[in-house]
């Protein structure tokens, strides 16, 4: 019995949101997913998050952006309140640019730093804006695991769903580092994902998704994109691990199983179903 | 939640290296707060200083992960029989049973931060600074899970200082699903100059030790700390029981809590019913309790909406230094002392205790069979989590 068997946990999906370099939006990415769309790349536009305020939005910078975005279009394609929803944010590293200039300033003779950009510097932030933007009071978790950090989110994400019984929305999203980080840290450009998980019987279900871990050594190779573009991205940016996965569900297969990565040790296996 | 008992638990911070240390510290209502000494950083504050860390390198094997935050972290499993009971229950689950959820808030930051004021002519980072094991957010989860060769589910919960109170929330959860039979918790978090700096440029450090619940307080005192728990499905020897936890948002501000505790109350009371316990049934409250005037006025509000103002309480922030991501296993730790005990921490350091708050909080150690506490850890982005620990018999 493989260790997937003996842990199945399922989850349905309701909402996806979706931007990375040449995907603007989900339908944009499921066209692409399905292979009726040509794949080009540009730069991900990481648009102004309107539900903040104007000095938020001002002081937004391009993780806020990101996770606002992908987070706006996985509740507005659920149809969902975002008022009473719990949230789970998944990065490998939080925000690149506001970490350099930090450690910039602290390097300097006058290490005074800005208490705006200390504030943006926690893990959560793109958590605690989205809160503050919708209003919610409801539980939110912000995580790392490098680059299994995706995964790891849909893990606590799919638990909560299970001992709440209610919708989470998970996001999972990565900034490049400029230099000098970025020679250590070389992500080629920003991805984030946002997936709106319920209870596997939920109504208005996209896709459901039974879930395991496994062994990496006994898991086989990853499953890649079918678009080597989009391989490209899904190898590169720890956010956008969930390609695989999502085209399983742009493609509205009866049943189709993927691994997805995780840690050095282990893999997630992913058995996606076509609702009804 | 059904119970789960926690089958070992340590703390290294300021106060003492592992259990007793700490313990005779605090029976004797000790701060380890100083004025802050720390590399050349010059800023009129106290801090929590672990001693020994700057010259205690990793074991060669580790040497990957080497770094101040990593250090506390090894430091603080070497205590209280920890690596040992992690061991057995590696033996007795499997190795990919066994899940790390740890919270930090900082990582290995500083030496990042020691890095870039040695950047090459082209600007490069000199080749000690490492990313991926020692500066980014899951390097300490990587860490503890390489120093006992585990093969489960690991991630680090970064939500400022909520952090490692949360994860004990998310390995309850990984063990409801069936995905491990047991989870190391925690929280690892060590002095950095991003938080040290930081807090300063909020004006949000004190410049005398830090006087939770004090009319004149003026601010925090950073601190750092490592601090885990093994839980496990089952055990036979429990040291303490992790019977509640409640997590919640302010969706108010990022830095600043919501002024009624909105979000805190709503913390608690998901909690309480986690728990399936009463208001009453609590007989001891860890506070949050950082000493900036905006916290303990909103918590003092909160604590008091939700169980009124008899039941006992305190923070030990002025003993331990605020240790941001390790908090909240620090202070689930001192809870699971004080069960253990009956003992009723002192918060230090009040000089004039403030008219405008009502709780009944402990200017002197008390002592009291104690059946369930709770513990209390808030953080910026309006992130809040209560947990409620039980006593071991």
């Amino acid at each position: 019995m493989s260790d997937a068997q003996r842990a199945p946990l399922e989850v349905a999906i309701r909402g996806i949101g979706l931007l990375a370099p040449g995907l603007s939006s989900w339908p944009v990415a499921a066209a692409v997913l399905r292979g009726e769309a040509a794949y080009a790349p540009a730069a991900a536009v990481l648009p102004p998050p309107a539900r903040l305020p104007p000095a938020e939005r001002r002081r937004a910078g391009p993780s806020i952006r990101l996770a606002m975005a992908v987070a706006d279009e996985a509740i507005g394609h659920a149809a969902i309140d975002p008022q009473h929803l719990a949230t789970v944010f998944a990065s490998s590293g939080g925000e690149g640019s506001n970490c350099h200039v930090l450690c910039e300033t602290l390097a300097g003779a006058d290490r005074q730093i800005s208490p705006t950009r200390f504030t943006n510097s926690v893990h959560n932030a793109p958590a605690g804006y989205w809160h503050i933007a919708v209003g919610s009071r409801s539980a939110s978790t912000s995580l790392s695991a490098y680059d299994g950090s995706f995964t790891a989110g849909l893990l606590e994400a799919a638990t909560q769903v299970l001992a709440t019984g209610s919708e989470v929305l998970l996001v999972a999203l990565d900034v490049p580092y400029p230099e000098p980080l970025h020679r250590l840290r070389p992500l080629p450009g920003a991805a984030g994902t946002a997936l709106v998980l319920a209870p596997p019987d939920a109504a208005g279900a996209l896709a459901r998704v039974a879930i395991g871990l496994v062994d990496a050594t006994r898991a086989g190779p990853l499953s890649p994109c079918a678009e080597p573009g989009l391989e490209t991205l899904r190898s590169q940016v720890p956010a956008a691990a969930a390609l695989p996965l999502l085209e399983a569900v742009a493609r509205r297969s009866i049943e189709q199983a993927v691994v997805l990565g995780y840690l050095p040790t282990l893999a997630l296996h992913a058995v996606v179903r076509r609702p009804g | 939640m059904t119970p789960l008992p926690i089958s070992a638990y340590t703390l290294t911070t300021a106060l003492g290296v592992g259990r007793e240390p700490t313990l005779d510290a605090l029976r004797a209502e000790r701060s380890g707060l100083a004025a802050a000494r720390f590399l050349d950083v010059e800023l009129p504050t106290w801090i929590g200083e672990v001693a020994g860390l700057a010259t205690t390198p990793l074991p060669a094997a580790l040497a990957d992960f080497d770094c101040r935050n990593n250090r506390l972290a090894w430091l603080g499993l070497q205590q209280d029989g920890f690596a040992d009971a992690v061991l057995a229950a590696r033996e007795r689950w499997g190795a990919d049973r066994v899940a790390v959820l740890l919270g930090t808030s900082t990582a290995g930051l500083l030496e990042t931060e020691l890095g870039y004021r040695r950047r090459e002519p082209d600007g490069a980072l000199p080749d000690d600074v490492r990313y991926r094991d020692r500066q980014n957010t899951y390097s300490v989860g990587a860490f503890v899970t390489r120093a006992f060769d585990l093969r489960g589910p690991s991630w680090v919960v970064s939500t400022a200082c909520s952090s490692s109170a949360k994860v004990f929330a998310s390995a309850a959860r990984l063990i409801a699903a069936g995905l491990v039979d047991a989870a190391i918790v925690g929280g690892v978090d060590s002095l950095c100059l991003t938080t040290l700096y930081g807090f300063n440029s909020l004006e949000l450090l004190s410049p005398e030790v830090c006087r939770p619940w004090d009319a004149q307080r003026r601010g925090l005192s950073i601190g750092e700390g490592a601090a885990f728990a093994l839980l496990e499905r089952d055990t036979t020897a429990p040291q303490g029981w992790l019977l509640g936890v409640g997590e919640s948002n302010d969706g108010f501000h990022m830095s600043t809590p919501h002024p009624e505790g909105a979000g805190a109350i709503a913390a608690m009371r998901a909690a309480l019913a986690d728990a399936t316990l009463g208001p009453g049934d609590i007989g001891y409250i860890n506070l949050h309790g950082t000493a900036t005037p905006s916290n303990d006025a909103a918590e003092d509000r909160a604590v008091g909406s939700v169980f009124g103002q008899q039941t006992p309480c305190s923070s030990t922030k002025g003993a331990t230094g605020h240790t941001l991501g390790a908090a909240g296993g620090v202070e689930a730790a001192i809870c699971l002392l004080a069960l253990r005990d009956g003992l009723l921490p002192a918060g230090l350091h009040v000089q004039q205790p403030d008219p405008a708050l009502g709780l009944n909080y402990l200017h002197h150690n008390q002592h009291a069979p104690l059946r369930a506490v709770l513990s209390n850890s808030f953080g910026f982005g309006g992130t809040n989590a209560s947990l409620i620990l039980g006593r071991a018999g």
